[in-house]
């Protein structure tokens, strides 16, 4: 498919990440635009007025935005290389659950981890223990969440884990030694290039979030 | 083919109305089956043991949780001649947005769960600026996706049945603040999917009336 595309991004995006994975399996060149998110630029607004948040695919000058949307749309414009999503039906209505499922958990019980103290903190990390077991669950004896290959489900949850290591130092808590086996498929998926570069650097995340902790006056 | 199809339901539930309206569409027939929600039956526990909740689409024993999930699900399982979502993958995710939209922004229930008439005001101001963003995303086209009713029709009409609710037990009149919306239900409720998947708004108000006061004893 011909056509400029464009990401507009934030570096320590988790839905950013997912964008650049999907476009880098796809094999699709994309000029990629950091975006200052205390000084948004007038193409982002211009793209995304309602929400103005990144992630935002600009495609022939035309904006998509919200990433598994994202997602879907870099699936059925580039169709024949790599397919994100299964061809059947069932089998894609279990993979939108779970990547809902991530949407609708980890950014907020990570978010606790890393904004609060006490008891709020306590129950936002064992919260985010028990989503993780979860997941376990559904990835059982599967190398990855879509079987053989890297599918939406892993792609939409892999970027999260660059940010465990942050959520580990805030929380004084180990997710690996209590997730053994999503420790194990995330290290799969460090595999796979398309993934590895697409990822930002745990280190590099965590000292992003003890920044923003000052900054935003959390102790 | 012999097809069972069952859906967990709440009568109530603007959720389970998109997945009786997009299976009306596709003509399909189906089992429907009420939920007592204080009393969730072992089939809803079963089938979606992650939210546990409605609704669930069961197709020949499998589920399918999420209402809009269920609703591409349909989409993409019968009718492939009466789509919901366009072909074209620009469009697709226009109408993705939008549903998603509706999604995160449109909390009627807020409203009629609020503790205060404060916190009443406030619910009301966010989702009236919700409608109208959605009113000037509809313009002047007869349904969200043009001249067919598809997926973000589906996605809003079932507050159709909560306008008299809203408007009577918190003086929430959704005609007069968008009243093109208002245009645009009344042609969605001429289709005998919508008309037979929207519960009587008189019903709704003696529910949402009874819900109230539950939560007022509390």
């Amino acid at each position: 498919m011909a056509g400029k595309v464009i990401l507009l991004d934030f570096w320590p995006s988790m839905f950013g990440m997912r964008c650049r994975i999907a476009l880098a399996l796809k094999g699709i060149q994309y000029e990629y635009k950091e975006e200052d998110l205390r000084n948004k630029s007038d193409l982002l607004l211009q793209m995304n007025p309602i929400h103005k948040k990144i992630p935002v695919l600009v495609h022939d000058g035309k904006p998509v935005c919200e990433s598994l949307i994202i997602l879907h749309y870099i699936d059925e414009t580039w169709p024949d290389k790599c397919p994100l999503l299964p061809s059947d039906p069932y089998q894609r209505a279990q993979a939108r659950f779970w990547a809902d499922y991530v949407d609708k958990k980890f950014y907020d019980l990570g978010r606790k981890v890393w904004t609060t103290k006490g008891e709020e903190q306590e129950m936002g990390k064992k919260e985010l223990i028990g989503s993780i077991k979860l997941l376990e669950g559904e990835l059982g004896d599967k190398p990855f969440f879509g079987g053989e290959k890297l599918g939406f489900v892993d792609i939409a949850l892999v970027p999260f884990t660059t940010w465990f290591h942050a959520y580990e130092v805030c929380g004084s808590f180990s997710i690996e030694a209590q997730c053994p086996k999503l420790m194990a498929w995330t290290k799969r998926c460090l595999e796979i290039e398309c993934v590895s570069k697409s990822l930002a650097d745990p280190h590099k995340v965590c000292d992003f979030v003890l920044q923003l902790k000052k900054a935003l006056g959390i102790e | 083919m012999a097809e069972e199809v069952i859906l967990l339901d709440f009568w109530p539930s603007p959720f389970g109305m998109r997945a009786k309206i997009a299976l009306r569409e596709k003509g399909v027939d189906f089992d429907l089956r009420e939920e007592d929600l204080s009393n969730k039956s072992p089939l809803l526990l079963q089938t979606n043991p992650v939210h546990k909740k409605i609704p669930v689409l069961i197709h020949n024993g499998k589920p399918v949780c999420e209402s809009l999930i269920i609703v591409q699900y349909i989409d993409e399982t019968w009718g492939p001649e009466s789509p919901l979502l366009p072909s074209d993958p620009h469009e697709r995710a226009h109408a993705r947005f939008w549903a998603d939209y509706v999604d995160k922004k449109i909390s009627l229930g807020r409203v009629v769960r609020a503790p205060t008439e404060e916190a009443q005001e406030a619910a009301k101001e966010e989702n009236i600026q919700c409608l109208k963003m959605l009113e000037g995303e509809l313009g002047d086209k007869a349904y969200f996706g043009g001249e067919r009713f598809g997926y973000v029709d589906v996605s809003l009409i079932p507050i159709h049945s909560w306008f008299y609710a809203l408007e009577t037990l918190a003086n929430f009149n959704i005609g007069e603040e968008c009243p093109k919306l208002v245009a645009w239900a009344k042609r969605c409720m001429q289709r005998e999917s919508v008309a037979k998947s929207l519960p009587d708004p008189h019903k709704v108000y003696n529910f949402m009336l009874e819900l109230r006061k539950k939560l007022q004893a509390q």
